[in-house]
């Protein structure tokens, strides 16, 4: 049984200019030491669904059906208090922009002892050597200084390792981790991917790695899951993906990372935007924008064999079209 | 501290620009001697008495003495009471501080839990209730409040003295009317009236501040640690939401002081700002221009102290940018 089961998500906004479906039947699992990818373009619904899980969706959205099954339990509609036990304890998650997720005004011990004493009885003493050797982990130099900074005196990588530093602490089972690199140059986002996934891997902990880089997931993610406009249009183990991508989308994603383009070949953009989130096509939604799209295309499209296309199985072989 | 003392120097200019202005303000609305003298005085007294205030003299003459005698401390004697200007107005700030310091209490102590409740809440009926309160706080004029409160909570239901100030009580060396019961008693009404214009002022800061850091990452972050809602909002939400609280109290408070004219004649409290009125009055000038460096001097102190706090609050802050 995996870890992390979310089923049939919805989780919707309900707004003065109508409801807005921003996660509109999502289902993925993550397993213990597994990192999952969950791909998409802005909008697309992917920070909903983690905030759905860690039970921090505020008004006027609510999650309104399906379920999450977390360690066997279902955790949609647990009280307040209940989600509080597991969230920063046992589901820790981390943000995409680290110069706004510490408190500018409290030095990061105080920010890291406080995660610790709200989920465990501990010394203060015990707390803090705890945070600065996590913080020591976490690859910060001379830990037992920095401990008593305030982050206006970190850089932007330093701070997200301050991020994921608190996140650790109280070595949760799942980590959400939501564009945790974006926000940082290219170097500073080998660096971090390269920290997490050395301590998913020496602590089994099941990882959800949300991004719309897809040429970040290949080599860390065991699996990908992509959505568009609220909806998982595909999901596949990453090797199969990357090579055999089988939706609509995903190929224009795959076929638009350039690493994949050799020796300068024109890259190939998916024309259009994602549909506004209160107007979207009544059957797939990503007709409008899609090459293959036919007669059939106007019925709304079941997730099937993992693919939200009904014409996933007859398009041309992948390889062949980049050729 | 080089930030202290550039302070101090500006002070001082400020003091000694506003001591001229004021000085030539008052010889340019009329002699005092006028005012002062009995009308029915002959012509030798009237002249007796106007060489020995100094007013035979030249304007230019009369302010070199005013700024000579100032600069060893001397203010110089009060027209009226022929006493020293200083000693009449620091006699009467006890009682003017203290109606302040009451009034400052009581904005913060009511506006930052009302504010930060309202912005939580944002568009419940409570938050919806405080908000219309401190609107009618804000512009229902306070002579008219005043006039209100004894009214009702004086005349009507008689809880409270209609005027006057208390029995003074000493504690820790400073002797205040806050520190008897029938002190706090007499106070309340009059620090009621000078707060609520504050008060409603806290609250829309302490809305508007809660409302913006509310939506912050830091904060969903900090629920994402699973610390306790007290925690995040006493500790997490408050600390950022004081800087601009801090500011507007630094910045009433001299208001606070300067302008208890209204509440102090409606209530016959026996502060510095009755004496300032009546001493305009009767062109009383060391009265005057001694209240107004006086007053030069606390602002800047407050300023002064408004800035140390910040760099308190706000690590980000260093005391040389704060001035800007
Ligand atoms: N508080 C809110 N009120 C109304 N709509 C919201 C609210 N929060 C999110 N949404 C809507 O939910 C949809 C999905 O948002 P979400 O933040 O999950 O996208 P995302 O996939 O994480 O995109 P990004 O890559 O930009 O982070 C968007 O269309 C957004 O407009
Ligand atoms: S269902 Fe039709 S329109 Fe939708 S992705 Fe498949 S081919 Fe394209
Ligand atoms: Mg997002």
């Amino acid at each position: 049984m995996s870890l992390l089961q979310i089923t049939d998500l919805q989780t919707h906004f309900f707004t003065s200019a109508g409801v807005v479906k921003a996660v509109d039947g999502v289902s993925y699992g993550v397993d213990r030491g597994e990192v999952l990818a969950v791909v998409g373009e802005s909008g697309s619904g992917k920070s909903v669904t983690g905030l759905s899980v860690m039970g921090l969706i505020d008004a006027p959205g609510r999650v309104v059906g399906g379920s999450i099954r977390f360690d066997g339990r279902e955790i949609a509609g647990l009280p307040g208090h209940e989600l509080r036990k597991l969230r920063g304890a046992r589901i820790a998650m981390i943000f995409q922009d680290p110069m706004m997720t510490l408190n500018p005004v409290l030095r990061i011990d105080t920010q890291m002892v406080e995660t610790i004493l709200a989920h465990r009885s501990m010394t203060r003493t015990g707390a803090w050597a705890l945070s600065r050797d996590t913080l020591g982990r976490v690859g910060i130099p001379s830990p037992d200084e920095r401990m008593r900074g305030y982050p206006h005196q970190f850089s932007g990588g330093m701070r997200q390792r301050v991020a994921i530093a608190i996140a650790l602490l109280n070595k949760p089972d799942l980590i959400i981790a939501d564009e945790p690199t974006t926000a940082l140059d290219v170097t500073i986002q080998a660096q971090i991917l390269h920290l997490m996934q050395g301590l998913v891997e020496e602590e089994g902990t099941g990882l959800v790695w949300i991004t719309h880089d897809l040429s970040v997931v290949a080599g860390f993610a065991d699996r990908v899951a992509v959505m568009y406009a609220g909806e998982i249009v595909e999901e596949a183990r990453t090797d199969d993906l990357i090579d055999a991508p089988r939706h609509p989308y995903t190929r224009g994603l795959i076929g638009s990372v350039p690493s994949r383009n050799a020796r300068g070949a024109r890259l190939a953009q998916i024309p259009g935007g994602a549909p506004p989130a209160l107007n979207r096509p009544e059957g797939c939604r990503f007709a409008p924008r899609c090459a293959f799209r036919t007669d059939g295309c106007e019925k709304p499209q079941a997730l099937r064999d993992n693919v939200r296309c009904w014409r996933a199985a007859d398009l041309p072989d992948f390889a062949e079209v980049l050729a | 501290m080089v930030f202290v003392i550039r302070r101090l120097l500006q002070a001082l200019f400020l003091a000694f620009v506003m001591s001229f202005l004021v000085f030539a303000g008052i010889f340019a609305v009329g002699n005092p001697v006028d005012i002062l003298i009995d009308p029915d005085a002959t012509q030798a007294e009237r002249a007796r008495l106007i060489v020995q205030l100094g007013l035979d003299r030249p304007f230019h003459e009369q302010y070199f003495i005013f700024l000579g005698n100032l600069l060893q401390g001397d203010f110089g004697n009060s027209f009226v009471y022929n006493r020293p200007a200083l000693g009449l107005i620091l006699e009467r700030m006890p009682a003017t501080l203290e109606l302040a310091f009451a009034a400052i209490v009581i904005a913060v102590v009511l506006g930052i839990p009302l504010g930060v409740y309202a912005g939580l809440r944002h568009g419940s009926p409570g938050s919806q209730a405080v908000m219309a309160g401190s609107i009618l706080g804000f512009s229902v004029p306070n002579f008219w409040q005043a006039i209100m409160l004894i009214m009702v909570f004086s005349v009507m239901l008689g809880w409270f003295p209609v005027s006057g100030r208390g029995e003074v009580g000493e504690f820790l060396g400073i002797r205040s009317s806050l520190f008897t019961l029938n002190g706090l008693h007499h106070i309340a009404l009059p620090a009621i009236n000078l707060a609520i214009g504050h008060l409603a002022l806290v609250i829309r800061l302490a809305r508007s501040g809660t409302r913006e850091v509310q939506a912050q990452d830091f904060i969903r972050f900090a629920r994402a640690k699973g610390l306790s809602e007290p925690r995040i909002v006493l500790v997490h939400l408050l600390r950022n939401i004081l800087i601009p609280i801090v500011t507007l109290v630094g910045m009433s408070f001299g208001g606070l002081i300067a302008f208890a004219v209204v509440t102090e004649t409606i209530f016959a409290w026996p502060g510095m700002g009755k004496l300032i009125i009546d001493s305009i009055r009767m062109l009383d000038r060391p009265v005057v221009v001694a209240y107004l460096i006086v007053i030069v001097v606390i602002f800047i102190i407050l300023n002064l102290l408004v800035d140390l706090l910040y760099s308190l609050i706000d690590p980000r802050i260093r005391l040389d940018e704060a001035r800007q």
